[in-house]
């Protein structure tokens, strides 16, 4: 959600339970805008909030002018210093995968995962155990990565492609309006489009290149992974991830309030397909 | 529109006619202008009579008074250099003008528009004067446009209209219609002939006489014209200023056209899409206004009031709040109030909100409530006779089937197995069934009593993993397959989720000082704790520091599905109806070991998996937080971990 709009952001999401408290509200605010001075950000989003079994992450992100341009991750323990993170890598993330339970909540803390390498000596081909070291922080990195990758949700026509290139904030977008709201294909991934070259040329007819230029949420796999409610009568549109349970996205519809934030263990739900 | 008017017969054929003759004349040089229909008409109409305007001028200038009636005035227009030759765009009445550039047919134009723009046309004829250098010419026009308008009857095409100005009433003989080079000329009008004063245009004129002509043709499908929209926008753009509009352009090129065929609705109508909303508004202003109502009667009955059994949600949302745990302050408001409403309703003895749970469509808001002494839950009796009906049905069943076996010779061997015995449910206010829950959807929705959770759906649920719909009534499937729907789902989570969770800090409760109890239930256990008058407090550090501070204050559920342990084999005998049984039971003795379990009030750190559980110590504030992430959570959608219930 935009540093920005913070405590409306805030509110409009607390439906989902996981908020923050006051000092840690109040602290955000400003330490985000010395964020955004410090390192030149175009927009300072607050990302969310990893529970950790000692201490919590508390996660932000800042965008450069073209807003899909890859993110800058900062993490702080106590809102107020921020640390920015290393950007993520394939290797890492497959490294990570390995590693399961819940996050401890000290960056420096080393996960010890035994593997079975295979190590040649001469002749010999045998099977050795090799105890591997990983950070909580590269998981920490890998884990936001794929969150990002697999969640971050945008309203159609929230940002535009121009000619030229960059992606920037569309001014004049309005808000969904209440028929769309409810529709899961006005909802983008917040990301480099991966399913959109292969669309037939008969889909893509229809498209309008300057605002349909990421995935939808629609054709998500597993189907049915996104629950979307509207709360407040029709006055609020909140979309909940199944598959990393904890992350809200929330979209008052014909305003210009939207904002998704994670609240959540870190964990990717893999039972997803057997608890719908 | 091929048809201008239904009056005269002959009409339509004329401009047709004149169309037609025209169109080689005036045409003839624009060889690369289209021709659509429609913005042919355009141009054309005017040369009808002004006997048609209102009939006429309604239906030849449809399009154009779609125009008119779209977007805002274009004012600036008038200054672009591109269409000297133009007629005003003013007001933006008229802009999306008939002009395909012709100088000499405006005049016609005027007659055919409604009366409400005659101020505006007056004004465009000036200023046509301006631009055209034909100041007394438009000047005639402006008066005797005026005079014309009433006239309709007997008018059939311009150039009458015209002599009305010298001769009103009389007809054109047709001579003067089918006569290509007195077209336009308006010799009766006395003036010099349109075609003598003004040349050829210059090719430089007809270039952009053919560019505007263009621009003006609508596109496939609609009535809008390039030329209207982009006038459209440009009008946006002047109006609303926004900042750097190139970066915008297309934002904007999308709103306009959306503007256009999406007009907003008429204010008498309600926006059916809001209809919702404004419902939801409705149920809940009604909670509200039970509650300022109920208040009156409170303060007769000052004495009974102070022993309400409605929690104060505000407070505990408060402390909830500094964990970073909660629901914001107006829904924890709300959820007060549809409290208070749930205590009105039923006979309460104790209440408190449980918690929130998420669902796939709709959530669920659940209370926790005592009822009574002495008030019986109806519905459960009902609900247990009819299921032992259903049962004493299954017996006869068996022994028709078995006659029937009889008489067949060839006995198909009954299966062995038998369904292992029923665990039989707790009483009410005991173990599992200690509490009543009430659930409702939203804050203002009726709420809904939960039945009971019987051992064996507890020990289903804790099988499966499933999301809730929001629909009590929803099937669960799954496998192992659950005896029950989303309701019974719902409760045995809840009651999972409260026996694992519910913790308070050590000496908080204590045990009632009666030590008979134990040896009667078998070691099982107490299971009644009462608070503790003399409790002091933990400090805030230890409490962070050592699990051994937190204590459960619900029983455990055992294996079986029950608080307190049960020997199913013992009820099986005693049960003894039909003969089958007794011999089987005799068969089959099965040694069922009893199942204990951690008694009451054991602190934290015995529980299992304690590596999961740990508290968080926050140094920075002044209200630590300290939340206790207890053991192995039940997987549900629900807030995850909610810290202790202090009660």
């Amino acid at each position: 959600m935009d540093a920005e709009s913070l405590l409306l952001s805030l509110e409009l999401a607390s439906g989902s339970g996981q908020g923050l408290s006051p000092d840690r509200r109040a602290s955000l605010l400003t330490s985000l805008t010395l964020v955004k001075r410090d390192y030149r950000y175009d927009r300072v989003l607050f990302w969310g909030r990893i529970l950790g079994l000692v201490a919590d992450y508390y996660i932000a992100q800042g965008l450069s002018e073209d807003q899909l341009a890859p993110r800058k991750t900062l993490y702080s323990l106590n809102c107020m210093e921020w640390s920015l993170l290393p950007p993520a890598t394939e290797e890492m993330v497959v490294q990570t995968s390995v590693l399961k339970g819940r996050f401890m909540g000290d960056p420096s803390h080393e996960y010890e995962h035994t593997e079975l390498q295979k190590m040649s000596e001469g002749e010999k081909v045998f099977e050795e155990e090799v105890v591997v070291q990983i950070k909580e922080e590269t998981r920490l990195v890998s884990v936001i990565d794929q969150i990002d990758k697999a969640v971050a949700v945008i309203p159609r026509g929230a940002l535009f492609k121009t000619p030229f290139g960059p992606i920037h904030v569309n001014r004049t977008f309005e808000g969904l309006s209440l028929s769309e709201a409810k529709k899961l294909s006005s909802y983008f991934h917040f990301k480099e489009p991966v399913e959109l070259k292969n669309k037939t040329l008969l889909e893509k007819a229809d498209l309008d290149p300057s605002l349909d230029f990421m995935d939808p949420l629609e054709h998500d796999i597993p189907k049915g992974s996104w629950s979307i409610q509207m709360e407040r009568g029709n006055a609020l549109v909140v979309l909940r991830s199944l598959l990393w349970p904890g992350l809200t996205f929330f979209h008052a519809p014909r305003t210009k309030n939207y904002g998704y934030i994670y609240v959540g263990t870190g964990e990717k739900n893999i039972d997803l397909p057997f608890m719908l | 529109m091929g048809d201008p008017s239904p009056d005269p017969e002959p009409q339509p054929q004329q401009p047709s006619s004149r169309r037609s003759s025209q169109v080689p004349q005036r045409r003839s040089r624009e060889l690369s202008l289209p021709q659509p229909s429609i913005s042919e008409e355009v141009p054309q109409t005017p040369f009808d009579g002004p006997a048609m305007q209102s009939s006429q001028g309604i239906l030849a200038s449809q399009t154009n008074l779609q125009d008119w009636s779209s977007g805002p005035p274009l004012t600036a227009q008038e200054n672009l250099a591109m269409y000297p030759t133009e007629e005003a765009q003013l007001g933006g009445v008229e802009y999306p003008s008939l002009n395909m550039g012709f100088p000499s047919e405006l005049q016609p134009q005027p007659y055919l528009e409604e009366g409400g723009m005659q101020a505006s046309r007056n004004v465009s004829l000036m200023l046509q004067q301006l631009q055209q250098g034909q100041g007394s010419l438009f000047q005639q026009l402006d008066s005797t446009y005026l005079e014309t308008q009433p006239d309709y009857l007997g008018q059939f095409n311009m150039y009458q209209g015209e002599d009305l100005q010298f001769d009103q009433g009389v007809p054109h003989g047709p001579y003067m219609r089918d006569d290509p080079t007195l077209q336009y000329s308006p010799s009766e009008l006395g003036f010099m002939p349109f075609s003598a004063e003004v040349p050829e245009p210059e090719p430089r004129e007809l270039a952009v006489q053919n560019a505007k002509a263009y621009l003006l043709q609508t596109s496939a499908g609609c009535s809008l014209s390039l030329y209207e929209h982009l006038v459209n926008l440009l009008t946006k753009i002047l109006n609303q200023r926004p900042e750097d509009p190139l970066s915008i352009l297309e934002s904007l090129n999308r709103t306009t056209q959306r503007e256009w065929f999406h007009p907003k609705l008429d204010t008498m109508r309600d926006d059916p899409e809001l209809e919702p909303t404004y419902e939801m508004a409705e149920r809940q202003k009604g909670l509200f206004l039970r509650s300022s109502a109920g208040g009156e009667g409170e303060q007769e009955m000052e004495e009974e009031v102070a022993e309400t059994a409605v929690p104060n949600i505000m407070e505990t949302a408060f402390y909830f709040e500094q964990a970073g745990v909660g629901l914001s302050s107006d829904e924890s408001f709300r959820i007060f109030m549809a409290l208070k409403q749930l205590v009105e309703q039923q006979p309460i003895h104790t209440c408190r909100f449980w918690g929130k749970i998420l669902g796939l469509s709709r959530n669920y808001l659940v209370a926790e409530v005592e009822f009574r002494e002495g008030e019986e839950e109806g519905e459960e009796e009902e609900v247990e006779e009819m299921m032992e009906g259903g049962e004493g049905l299954d017996p006869h069943g068996e022994e028709e089937g078995e006659e029937d076996e009889e008489k067949v010779t060839d006995v198909i061997p009954k299966p062995m197995w038998r369904p292992p015995p029923i665990v039989p449910k707790e009483e009410s206010r005991s173990g599992t069934n200690k509490y009543l829950y009430f659930v409702c959807n939203e804050p203002g929705r009726p709420w809904t009593r939960l039945p009971h959770v019987t051992p064996l759906q507890i020990v289903q649920a804790r099988k499966i993993k499933k999301f809730f719909t929001g629909y009590l009534d929803a099937p669960i499937v799954s496998f192992p397959p659950f005896p029950g729907n989303e309701a019974n789902y719902l409760r045995a989570q809840i009651a999972r989720i409260s026996a694992a969770t519910h913790i308070s800090p050590l000496g908080f409760y204590q045990f009632s000082e009666e030590e008979g109890d134990e040896e009667e239930e078998g070691g099982a256990g107490r299971d009644s704790y009462e608070e503790n008058p003399d409790f002091e407090g933990i400090p805030v550090l230890e409490l962070v520091d050592s699990m051994a501070n937190w204590v459960h204050h619900t029983q455990h559920i055992l294996p079986q599905g029950r608080c307190t342990w049960v020997n199913p084999l013992q009820k099986l005998e005693e049960e003894e109806e039909l003969g089958e049984e007794e011999e089987k039971a005799d068969e089959g003795v099965e040694e069922v070991e009893q199942e204990v379990g951690p008694p009451l009030l054991t602190p934290l750190s015995e529980d299992a998996e304690s590596s999961r559980t740990s508290t968080l110590a926050g140094a920075t504030s002044t209200v630590p937080r300290t939340s206790t992430h207890p053991c192995q959570p039940p997987f549900s959608m629900s807030t995850p971990a909610a810290p202790t219930s202090w009660r």
